[in-house]
C-alpha cells in the first residue's frame, strides 16, 4: 500500500489542519445522507458537507502547489494515512446521534466563522480567497446548527437528555480548537492565519448565547484531549479512512 | 499577423459563445446572467483565457461548466481554451443580473434579496416573493433546498413549495 507523507513547512502543515478537519468533518455529515430524521434535514446535512468538502479541495490543492512535488488534492485526501492526518479530534469522532452530530457543527462552525473572517484578510492571497468563500457558508451552518440546539436543548425530555449527553462527551475535545504551537506561531507573526486566541471571545459569544437560549449548562473547566493536529488520533480516524480510501486502496489509481 | 480588431472579434466571439453555456441545475440561467464567467481574454500564446468562479466552494457543477466552455469554444472555430477556476473575489448572488433574475422567477425559483448579504447568528428573515403567484406572504420550510445554493420555502398564499435562491 502507497502511503506517502507531506514535507511539513508551517504553511503546509497549516493548510493540512484546515484540510483535514474539513473534508473528516464533511465525511461524518455525509454519513447521514439517507439516515436524517427527516427529509430537509437530510438535505441540510449533505449541503453543508459539500461546502466543507469544497473548502479541503481547495486546501488540498493549494497544499499540493505549495509543496511542489507534483501531488494533487486527490493524493493529499486518498494516499496518507491517520498518522499523517492533521485534524481536530472533534471532527473524526463517529457521527453519534442527531444531537451529537448538531452540536458538533455548532462548536466547530462558532470557530470556524470568525477563523475564516480574520483569514480573509491573510497576507496570503490564496488563503485568503478561499477563506473570503468559506466565510460566508461557515456563518450559514453556525446559524442553521445553534437554531437546532436551541430547538433540542429546550425541546422534550428526551431531546433535552440527549443535548446534555452530546455537551458533555463533545466539551472536553474543544480545547484544540484554540491551540497554537511553533508552526501556528510562525503563521500567526507571517500575518497568514489568525491567532486563535483572538478568535476565543468571538466563539464563546456564539455557544454561550445558544446555550442560554437552549437551556443548557455550560460545562465546567475539564481536561482536554490533544493530539490530532500533531497526527495523534483516536482509533476512529483509521476506521473512517479505510471507507473513505477504500476505492483507492483497492484500485491504486483508479479515476472517475 | 493579428490585428487590434481581430483580436477584439476573437474575443467577442469567445466570450459570446462561452457566455451561453449554462448551469446544468438551472438550465434556465446561463453562467453569464449567473455572474460565473468572469473574464475572457488572449494569453500570450494566443490561447483563449477563461475565468469562471464558483457559487459554493463545493459546487459540483463547475467542472461540467469548464467542459462545456471548452467545447463551445472549441466548436466555435477559437481553439481549445484554457478555463481557469478563480476564487477571488468570491462570488456573490449581486452578480446575477437583471436577466439572470427574470429567468430564476421564470423557472419557479425566487431570486435572492438584492444587497440583502450576510445574516448573524439569528439574523431575521428576509421577505421573500413567491416566483409563482407573486404573494408575500411565504415561509421557509428548510435552510437547505435541492442544490447548495437554495432552500427551501412555500408560499402561505397559492400553498405551492417553491425553491429560494438564497442569498450569499
Amino acid at each position: 500500500m502507497t502511503t506517502i507523507a507531506v514535507a511539513e513547512t508551517p504553511l503546509s502543515l497549516g493548510l493540512l489542519r484546515l484540510a483535514d478537519t474539513a473534508l473528516v468533518h464533511a465525511h461524518r455529515l455525509s454519513e447521514w445522507c439517507g439516515h436524517a430524521p427527516m427529509l430537509e434535514e437530510d438535505l441540510a446535512l449533505a449541503n453543508i458537507a459539500l461546502d466543507l468538502l469544497g473548502q479541503a479541495r481547495a486546501l488540498y490543492a493549494y497544499a499540493a502547489e505549495v509543496e511542489d512535488a507534483g501531488r494533487t488534492e486527490d493524493d493529499l485526501a486518498y494516499l496518507r494515512d491517520a498518522p499523517q492526518y492533521r485534524n481536530l479530534l472533534m471532527a473524526e469522532l463517529p457521527k453519534g446521534d442527531f444531537a451529537f452530530t448538531i452540536l458538533r457543527l455548532l462548536l466547530l462552525a462558532a470557530r470556524d466563522q470568525p477563523f475564516w473572517k480574520a483569514a480573509s484578510g491573510s497576507r496570503d492571497a490564496t488563503l485568503a480567497a478561499i477563506a473570503a468563500k468559506a466565510e460566508k457558508e461557515a456563518a450559514y451552518h453556525l446559524r442553521h446548527a445553534g437554531e437546532w440546539v436551541i430547538r433540542l436543548g429546550d425541546g422534550t425530555v428526551e431531546s433535552g437528555r440527549r443535548m446534555r449527553e452530546a455537551l458533555a462527551a463533545l466539551w472536553p475535545y474543544t480545547g484544540e480548537l484554540f491551540e497554537a504551537d511553533v508552526a501556528d506561531r510562525a503563521l500567526i507573526e507571517a500575518g497568514v492565519l489568525p491567532d486563535p486566541a483572538d478568535l476565543r471571545p468571538r466563539w464563546e459569544a456564539a455557544v454561550n448565547r445558544v446555550f442560554a437560549e437552549a437551556g443548557l449548562a455550560r460545562p465546567a473547566e475539564c481536561w482536554m484531549h490533544s493530539g490530532g493536529r500533531s497526527g495523534r488520533h483516536t482509533e476512529h480516524l483509521g476506521h473512517l479512512l479505510a471507507v473513505m480510501q477504500h476505492l483507492q486502496r483497492a484500485y491504486p489509481g483508479a479515476t472517475w | 499577423m493579428v490585428t487590434v480588431t481581430e483580436h477584439e472579434h476573437l474575443l467577442a466571439a469567445a466570450r459570446a459563445a462561452a457566455g451561453r453555456v449554462v448551469d446544468p441545475e438551472i438550465p434556465a440561467l446561463s453562467i453569464t446572467d449567473l455572474g460565473v464567467l468572469r473574464d475572457v481574454r488572449l494569453g500570450a500564446d494566443g490561447v483563449v483565457e477563461i475565468d469562471i468562479t464558483p457559487t459554493y466552494s463545493g459546487c459540483p457543477a463547475m467542472r461540467l461548466i469548464a467542459h462545456e466552455i471548452e467545447a463551445v469554444v472549441e466548436a466555435a472555430g477559437l481553439g481549445r481554451p484554457r478555463v481557469k477556476l478563480v476564487l477571488a473575489p468570491a462570488w456573490t448572488t449581486d452578480w446575477i443580473t437583471p436577466a439572470g433574475r427574470e429567468a430564476l422567477r421564470r423557472s419557479g425559483i425566487a431570486p435572492p434579496a438584492p444587497g440583502g448579504g450576510r445574516r448573524a447568528l439569528f439574523g431575521a428573515d428576509e421577505a421573500i416573493i413567491c416566483p409563482h403567484c407573486g404573494a408575500s406572504d411565504t415561509e421557509k420550510l428548510s435552510e437547505f433546498g435541492s442544490t447548495a445554493c437554495k432552500a427551501l420555502w412555500r408560499c402561505r398564499s397559492c400553498g405551492e413549495p417553491f425553491d429560494y435562491f438564497k442569498c450569499h
